[in-house]
Order: C-alpha cells, then structure tokens, then sequence
C-alpha cells in the first residue's frame, strides 16, 4: 500500500480521549461500511477530506444503522430503536454537523431525528464539497473529465424528498465536464428501485425492474459516465449497465469519486 | 299564474341547496371518522400554498396544454357562474336581466366576458374530451379507469358543454326576441358569441323562442343544481375539497415520514434504565391502539380528505416507478380505494348510527400487499399531484400495520430487519468490521 492511500480517519472515540471535538462527525452509513463497491464511494469520499485538511470523525464501531430501511419496511419500533440508540450516541459526543454520502442516511437524520431528540446540522457530501471550493480549501481540475459527457441521476432521498438538484451538478459544471440532463431529471427524475427498502427484496411481479427502466433512460442521454450521489442508486445503475454489457462504454461514478480522479488525489 | 314560476323556482331551489348541504355534511361526517392529525400550525404558510396550488393550480404548468385548457374550464367555470346571482334574483322575483339597467355599459361587457369563456371552455372540454376517448392518453386507461371512474370523467365534460351552451343559446334566442319587440325583453345589443346562434334561430315564431330561452334558462340553473349535488359522487368534489385539502397539506420535506408517537413512548420505556418493566401506566385502562392501519378509520382525518379530494388525473400513477414498470400499485388507485372503502363504511354509519364491524377492511379487501409492497416511496407521486394529496402515508401505515401487528412482511425484509436488530445493519456484518473499508483498497 502507498503512502497516499493512506487515509486518515480518526474515530469520535480516539478524538474525545485526545480532547478533541472535531468539526463535523462523518457519518459513513451501512453501505458505505460494508458495501464494497459503496466503500470505494467512501474512500474517496475521505481522500478529499483529507486534502482538504477537514476536522472531522467517525463513530467507527459506535455507528448503527439509521433506522431507515426499517421505517420505510413499516418497522417504526425497530426504526425508534436504532433512532434512540444513535442520538444517544450522537449527544454524548456533542455532535452538531454531521455530512454523509447516503441520501437515506441524510434524510433521516435531518427529518427524522430532530422529532425524537436528535438536532442537528446535517449535510450531503456534494454540499460539503461545494463548501470546501468555496472556502477555497478545493480546487477542482477537470483532469481527465474535462469534456466528458457526464448525467447526473438525482437520488430520490436528495432531490424530490429535500430539494437538493445543484449542489451536484454545480461540481459536475466546475469540472468542465458536459453536464447532459436525462429527460427525467430533477424533480422528475425516476427511482433507481432501491428505496423504502426494495434494495433488501425482489421486486414484485411486472414488466421489467425500475434499475432497468431508469438506466435505459440513463444511457439514453448518451454519457460516457453516469454520476450519482447515493450508494445504492449506485449498486442499482451499475446492474443496470452490466446486464445491458455497457461496463465497458458506461461507468457509474459516486461525484466524490470523480473529484479523486480528476485531481488526481 | 304569473307567481307559479316564482314559486316552482324557490322550491327547486331550496331542494338543490338542502341535498347538496346534506351531503357535504355527510361527506365531512366521513372525513371526521379519522383518526386526529394536528395541522393546525403555520397558518400564513398553509393559506400561501392554498393561494399558489389550488387558487393558482402551480402544480398543473409541469403539463402546459392540460395546465392551459384546466385552468380556462375553471375559471370560466366560476366566473361565469357569476351570472347565477342574476339568474336567481330574476327566478326569485320574476325580474328578467335584472342588472341591465343598474350596470349599464358594464353590462354587456360583462356578458360579452361570460360568453367567450363559454365559449373557451366549450373548446377546452371538447380537446379534454378527445384525449381521453380518442387519443386515449394512457393514464386515462389504466385498469383503475374502467366503468364508474371512466364514465364519471365524461359525464363531467357533458354537464359543462351542456351548461356553457344552454347559456349561449339563452342569449341568443334573448336577441331574437328582442328584435320581435316580445315583452320583457329589453334591448341589451348582440353578444360576441351568441350573435352566431342568433341567425340559425331566425325562422322561430315568437312562441317558440320564448319556449327555448326559458328552456335553456331553466335547464341552466336546473344544471347547476344538478351539478352540485353530482359532485357527491364524482372525482370533480375537488373542484370544492382542493382548498382543505391544500391548506391541510404536509408542509414538511417530503421525505420526512411521521413518526408513531405511541411507539415512542414505548421506546423511551425500554431505553430507561430506570423504568419498571412490569410497571402499569397511569391512567390509561384502554386498549393500546392499533399500530398502523388496516382500515380506513385507522387513517387519519387528512387520509380521507385526500381520498376524497383525489381528481383521478393519474398524474401520480404516470410517475409511479412501479407502476410504469408493469407492478400492480398505482397511487391513485390507493386513494380511490380508500375513498370507495370510506364510502362503505359511511354507508353503514348511516344505516347503524355508528361504523360495525362489516367483516371487511381497507387492507386486503380493497388495497393488497403486493400493491403495498412494491412502493420504493420515491415521492414521484406526492410531488406530481396537483392537489397535494400524500399515497405514501397511506401506504406506510398500511405497512405498519403488517408489519408490527401482523409479523407479514416478506421473508427477505424481515432478514433485513433481523440483521439491523442483531449487528445494527441490513447486512450480517459485525459492527467491528465497520472501519475496515479505511485500509482496504
Ligand atoms: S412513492 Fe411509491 S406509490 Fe409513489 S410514485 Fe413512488 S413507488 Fe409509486
Ligand atoms: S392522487 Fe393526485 S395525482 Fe394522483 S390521481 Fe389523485 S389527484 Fe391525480
């Protein structure tokens, strides 16, 4: 392993002993944890952190799931369970901003937790990164994405659910690359098929699955990437692109992986 | 003899007004049966999204041609039913054009305003009329649109061309009888539509005429009165509930679910360390409630008004990702079964005095699991709807109700729901192994 795949992530655990409270926790998610296309989604993610120099934690082993997928399952009791659990947690660190890279996770904790004890600031990874270029903390390079033909697919926990559509195409704009909008975009973009816990079942009977649907419409806009900002519309437009043997002409790329690319971080 | 039209009017009139009060009162009786929801909060936000979305109807420009032609019908619908007031004055006391002479020149530029949106809408319905039955845009055609719902949305297109031409023509023949100097009829110029009808009347002797303009005068508030009392059993009651049911609208972000309060309490009595497991709550004999909700009474009061309020434009449904991807769950669906269970049990309130139980339910009977199943709660549906109705609380708590009081959801979801409970994630990975991904590449 080289030195700069290195990275550095401190736990909230470590931090605290050290005296430390960082700026904003990093919460990473259980895709983002275990997933291993997901992990590469985080590496990256902290590969700008770090270059960026950004005061932050993670929960480590102290982190659970959010509860979502439970919630969404029609488990309020276990949802409430994992909930407490978290905010318990959260408060003892005194956590106040907390940025994650999965839409689920940002939904819930921004909408869903306040109502049982947990407030706090909460944002997606593409706003942080927009604040650290507007801080003047990143730089972006187009590098090898200056001109690429890049979609932007809006997760629907990002965009329908909290109205977050630019802070992803922005980056994607500050790149150089060509940002092309599928026609289902923004707030009528479709559903890659994997939220309100479909990712963790089959589908129900039908014509086709909503992953193919939405990649046909993906590969439709005629990108040589197609960028997401959720772990599992990544898992769902990756499947899409496989059975469609486009691996090679398509990728799917997490922004946050674009940005370590590009920069070449 | 002269006094017999007079009093024939008020009658029909006090009929139209008591039927259509008593089944509003019946309608809103149903909507109370819910279970209580408090939006009573942010009042100036809830009047704004009243003013934008159902006076302004925002939500209808994502489809231009639609937005344009809905909101002439509308308007013209209402601004044209201005006329009413004259038309009731003038049934009541035997007047005729009874603000002729008050409004002077206003007059005719107000009949003539009344007129071409007539006739604008009369265009529009008949555009409206050729989508649905010979374009057949496909979200007019989905298996929930047979029968009823299918004839209830031109019947509503016919009562509308009926009305705008009974008014046009009643104007008209107005004229002819004016130029055969026919008492009562006081001269009031051509108008800009009706002086096209005018001409194809010519022949008519003065009898006749008479015959027609009182025709088309009567059929016009006869129709009105119809109209109102139709809306009981029609998807045009939005026409009405869009403004409740806007104003009641979730102001939240739409990917914030509720959460169940009941559960709460729950919860923070297992997490304190203090608690008395085995302690009996104060005060509360009752049964704990049902979680979730298997029938329409376990919905809240917002729930039913939506079901009501629900126009049929499949607007939602169009989006659904499962519904376009061939799967059973269409949220309009979900909405106009839980208005037809709604109507069921408000039927058997009326007959018994209160809801018995009927062997029936919501769940099953009229929404099934694999409809609830297959939701992904993208909220496609919620933002598409043009009157803010909200299928996927409906939904949730319909899975709510399988899920914690029935143990039914499906096999891989409960392993999910295992793994979150066992290791704190949907997977079977051990919370030590969370950190891993930070030295592996
Ligand atoms: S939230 Fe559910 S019902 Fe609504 S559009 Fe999405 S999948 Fe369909
Ligand atoms: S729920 Fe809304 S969008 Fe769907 S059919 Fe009813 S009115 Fe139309």
């Amino acid at each position: 392993m080289s030195d700069r795949n290195l990275l550095r992530v401190p736990t909230m655990a470590e931090l605290t002993a050290e005296g430390k409270n960082p700026d904003i926790l990093f919460w990473v998610g259980c895709a983002g944890s275990y997933d291993d296309r997901a992990k590469k989604i985080t590496r990256s993610f902290v590969k700008i952190l770090n270059s960026a120099g950004v005061n932050f934690g993670v929960l480590g082993s102290e982190e659970s799931c959010t509860g979502d997928p439970a919630k969404r399952a029609g488990n309020e009791f276990l949802f409430q369970m994992q909930a407490m659990t978290n905010i318990e947690v959260l408060n003892a660190y005194d956590v106040k901003r907390v940025v994650t890279a999965c839409p689920h996770c940002f939904n819930t904790i921004k909408n869903e937790y306040p109502k049982l004890g947990g407030n706090y600031e909460v944002i997606h990874h593409t706003q942080l990164l927009q604040d650290l270029i507007d801080q003047g903390k990143l730089t972006l390079e187009g590098g090898e994405y200056k001109g690429k033909r890049i979609t932007f697919h809006d997760p629907c926990y990002l965009g329908r659910a909290n109205d977050i559509y630019e802070a992803p195409r922005n980056l994607i704009k500050q790149m150089e690359g060509e940002l092309l909008e599928m026609n289902s975009c923004k707030s009528d973009a479709m559903c890659c098929g994997a939220g309100g816990a479909q990712m963790f079942k089959e589908a129900e009977n039908g014509d086709e699955e909503v992953f193919e649907a939405r990649t046909k419409q993906a590969i439709d806009a005629n990108p040589d990437i197609i960028a997401t900002g959720c772990p599992f519309c990544n898992t769902m437009l990756t499947d899409g692109i496989k059975m469609k043997d486009l691996n090679d002409q398509i990728k799917v790329l997490d922004i946050a992986e674009i940005i370590v690319k590009a920069n070449n971080l | 003899m002269n006094y017999l039209s007079n009093i024939l009017f008020v009658i029909v009139l006090v009929i139209g007004i008591f039927m259509f009060a008593k089944n509003m009162g019946k309608l809103i009786r149903n909507v109370k049966l819910g279970r209580n929801v408090d939006r009573s909060d942010n009042s100036s936000e809830r009047w704004k999204t009243v003013l934008w979305v159902a006076l302004g109807q925002s939500k209808m420009t994502k489809k231009p041609l639609a937005g344009l032609l809905h909101i002439i019908v509308y308007a013209g619908f209402i601004i044209i039913n201005v006329e009413l007031l004259e038309i009731i004055i003038d049934g009541v006391f035997g007047t005729h054009r009874v603000f002729l002479e008050p409004l002077g020149s206003l007059y005719p530029f107000l009949i003539n305003a009344f007129e071409i949106l007539a006739f604008l809408v009369i265009v529009s319905v008949v555009i409206f009329w050729l989508r649905r039955n010979i374009l057949k845009l496909t979200r007019f055609h989905k298996p929930e649109m047979k029968g009823w719902a299918f004839n209830d949305a031109n019947n509503i297109l016919y009562i509308e061309t009926l009305l705008m031409s009974a008014f046009l023509i009643m104007n008209a023949t107005d004229w002819n009888l004016q130029q055969l100097g026919a008492e009562h009829y006081h001269a009031t110029g051509q108008f800009a539509i009706s002086q096209f009808i005018s001409p194809l009347l010519s022949g008519m002797s003065e009898i006749s005429l008479i015959v027609l303009e009182r025709g088309m005068w009567w059929f016009h508030i006869v129709g009105i009165l119809f109209f109102m009392n139709y809306l009981y059993w029609s998807k045009h009651l939005h026409i009405l509930f869009a403004f409740p049911n806007t104003y009641y609208s979730k102001l939240t972000p739409r990917g914030e679910l509720d959460n169940l309060e009941a559960v709460t309490t729950e919860v923070k009595m297992m997490m304190d360390p203090d608690a008395d497991p085995y302690a009996v709550p104060e005060g509360d004999e009752e049964e704990p409630g049902k979680l979730g909700a298997s029938d329409v009474l376990d919905l809240n009061w917002v729930q039913l008004m939506n079901a009501y309020t629900c126009t049929e434009c499949g607007r939602c449904t169009n989006v659904c990702p499962a519904n376009e991807t061939g799967k059973l769950l269409s949220p309009r669906n979900i909405m106009m079964k839980t208005r037809d269970r709604l109507e069921e049990v408000g039927k058997i309130v009326d007959e018994k005095g209160k809801f018995e139980d009927d062997g029936k339910s919501l769940l099953n009977d009229y929404i099934t699991p694999e409809e609830l199943w297959a939701c992904t709660t993208c909220n496609a549906c919620t933002d598409a709807c043009p009157v803010l109705i909200d299928p996927i609380s409906i939904i949730m708590d319909l899975r709510r109700y399988l899920v914690l009081e029935q143990s039914a959801a499906p096999t891989e979801l409960n392993m999910m729901m295992t793994n979150i409970e066992n290791n704190g994630a949907p997977w079977q990975y051990s919370p030590s192994d969370r950190l891993n991904w930070k030295d592996e590449e």
